[in-house]
């Protein structure tokens, strides 16, 4: 018998989670971008005291308390007043939510790094205030915000590990019950490890690349 | 005669501090306009209260006889100052140029100029191209108009930017001491280039520092002081022989 068989088990048993896992990290991934570079806009640009709080809380609220809870929230408690999520459907939404909170303040942090100069070279021009959010200003806070949203898209990877624990049937998932059934703990858990580093390095030469592309603007 | 821009009753203040109390001044079509004064006596500030870049507390600004700023109220007769998206055409009547230049760092010299061109006067991108390039010429930068503004020096920055205030084909010109963030050999090359464009007949009102250049290029000088113009006259007249002595204080330390 070849020694190499139980390990090409466990990486079959474990690759029916990869796919999930991608799913999971992109899907989240894009409503995490999307909603807080919408949350960032309205916080560094609306002038209104009351959103700004309200974002700030959500903020808060979605950075404070750990992912799991979120899950458990999403998919535990809503069901138990009858809007009954997808595990599949409760981790992106869970892991998105969170998402926007952590980039909410990577745009915000790329936008305030801007000089005033910046917006008032484009006002003085007679630009709108926003055109010149959209051309002004988002191109530039973007290209600061590349390297930060890299780390949080590998982090994110990593973090969807949390979702086996509402049965979305990702790597972690499969790592778990195949634990239990074969005892061989050690092999298992350093396969998974290893998938995940493996598909955390196209994601982080992807990013990697878009920072050649768009350099990196002092 | 009209003027083009006529200002009265100028005020603004920042918390407690009233910085501007009180300009009334007039500038012709055509006409050049130094403002001089001593730092922190609100030159900046009131030229940028004729862009409302600043929000002046009190006062009316007209810019061929439209009030800039201020639109009148819905009901009864109070007054609104505008929003920023309210003033953006009146804005893009006046070019403005900065100390620091405010390039944009994301867009190339070209881009620089023609972005306004494009997206405020709504040309198409060929005439928008073609302008920018002419304003370049004028700058005597067309060599550079594919370069990154981070590969300028501060000279060619201001030259950039002063082309891209002309892009707008503004009525008139707001600089803000252009020359005093440069490098001593690089002044030159910005001042001949206002120069040039005051002898092609441009309105221009502009706070500097470079009193020759004042005297030479300016029709007409300004002292401010203490938030008032102290004193106001022929440019030959005002810096070879004040009036007023914090006029003459000024002048004579601004020398040594
Ligand atoms: N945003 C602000 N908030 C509070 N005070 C301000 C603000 N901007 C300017 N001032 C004050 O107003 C006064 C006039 O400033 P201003 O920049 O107009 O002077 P200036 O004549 O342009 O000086 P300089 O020659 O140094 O450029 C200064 O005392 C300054 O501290
Ligand atoms: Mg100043």
């Amino acid at each position: 018998m070849n020694s190499l068989d139980p390990f090409l088990i466990i990486l079959q048993g474990l690759l029916r989670g990869a796919g999930i896992t991608a799913v999971v990290t992109f899907s989240a991934l894009a409503l995490g971008l999307a909603l807080g570079f919408a949350l960032s806009l309205f916080r560094q640009f609306s002038p209104s005291k009351l959103l700004h709080g309200l974002i700030d809380v959500y903020v808060e609220f979605f950075r404070n308390i750990p992912a799991l809870s979120h899950l458990f929230i999403l998919y535990f408690g809503l069901a138990s007043l009858g809007f009954r999520l997808s595990s599949m459907g409760a981790a992106i939404l869970g892991l998105g939510l969170i998402g926007a909170a952590v980039t909410c303040d990577i745009f915000r942090s790329g936008f305030k790094s801007l000089s005033p100069g910046q917006t008032e070279a484009a006002l003085a021009t007679g630009f709108t205030p926003l055109q010149t959010i959209f051309t002004i200003l988002t191109p530039q806070a973007m290209r600061i915000a590349l390297p930060s949203l890299g780390n949080f898209a590998v982090q994110l990877l990593k973090d969807t590990s949390v979702v086996s624990a509402i049965a979305a049937p990702e790597i972690m998932f499969y790592a778990r019950s195949m634990v239990t059934s074969s005892f061989q703990t050690t092999l298992i858990y350093a396969t998974a490890a290893g998938l995940y580093l493996v598909m955390s390095l196209p994601l982080m030469q992807a990013v990697r690349m878009l920072e050649i592309r768009y350099g990196r603007v002092k | 005669m009209t003027a083009l821009l006529s200002v009265t009753g100028l005020r603004k203040s920042y918390g407690s501090v009233e910085v501007l109390k009180g300009i009334d001044f007039e500038v012709k079509a055509g006409e050049k306009i130094a403002l001089i004064g001593p730092s922190g006596s609100g030159k900046s500030t009131c030229l940028r209260c004729m862009n409302f870049l600043e929000k002046p507390s009190a006062g009316d600004i007209r810019l061929d006889g439209e009030r800039v700023g201020v639109r009148p109220g819905g009901r009864g007769d109070s007054e609104r100052i505008m929003s920023d998206r309210q003033l953006a055409p009146q804005r893009a009547q006046m070019g403005m140029v900065f100390q620091l230049f405010h390039l944009w760092p994301h867009l190339s010299v070209l881009e620089n100029v023609a972005i306004a061109a494009r997206k405020v006067r709504r040309l198409s991108a060929v005439e928008a191209r073609d302008l920018a390039m002419e304003m370049l010429a004028k700058v005597h930068m067309s060599h550079r108009a594919s370069a990154s503004p981070l590969e300028l020096s501060g000279g060619q920055q201001q030259r950039v930017a002063i082309a891209r205030a002309l892009s707008q084909k503004p009525k008139l010109m707001l600089f803000d001491e252009p020359t005093s963030a440069l490098d001593p050999e690089l002044v030159h090359e910005v001042l001949k280039v206002i120069e040039e464009l005051a002898a092609e007949g441009r309105t221009m009102l502009l706070v500097t520092h470079e009193i020759a250049f004042a005297r030479d290029v300016a029709d007409r000088v300004m002292f401010l002081d203490g938030g008032v113009i102290v004193e106001e006259g022929l440019a030959r007249d005002v810096i070879t022989t004040p009036r007023e002595p914090r006029t003459q204080a000024f002048l004579k330390q601004i020398r040594h």
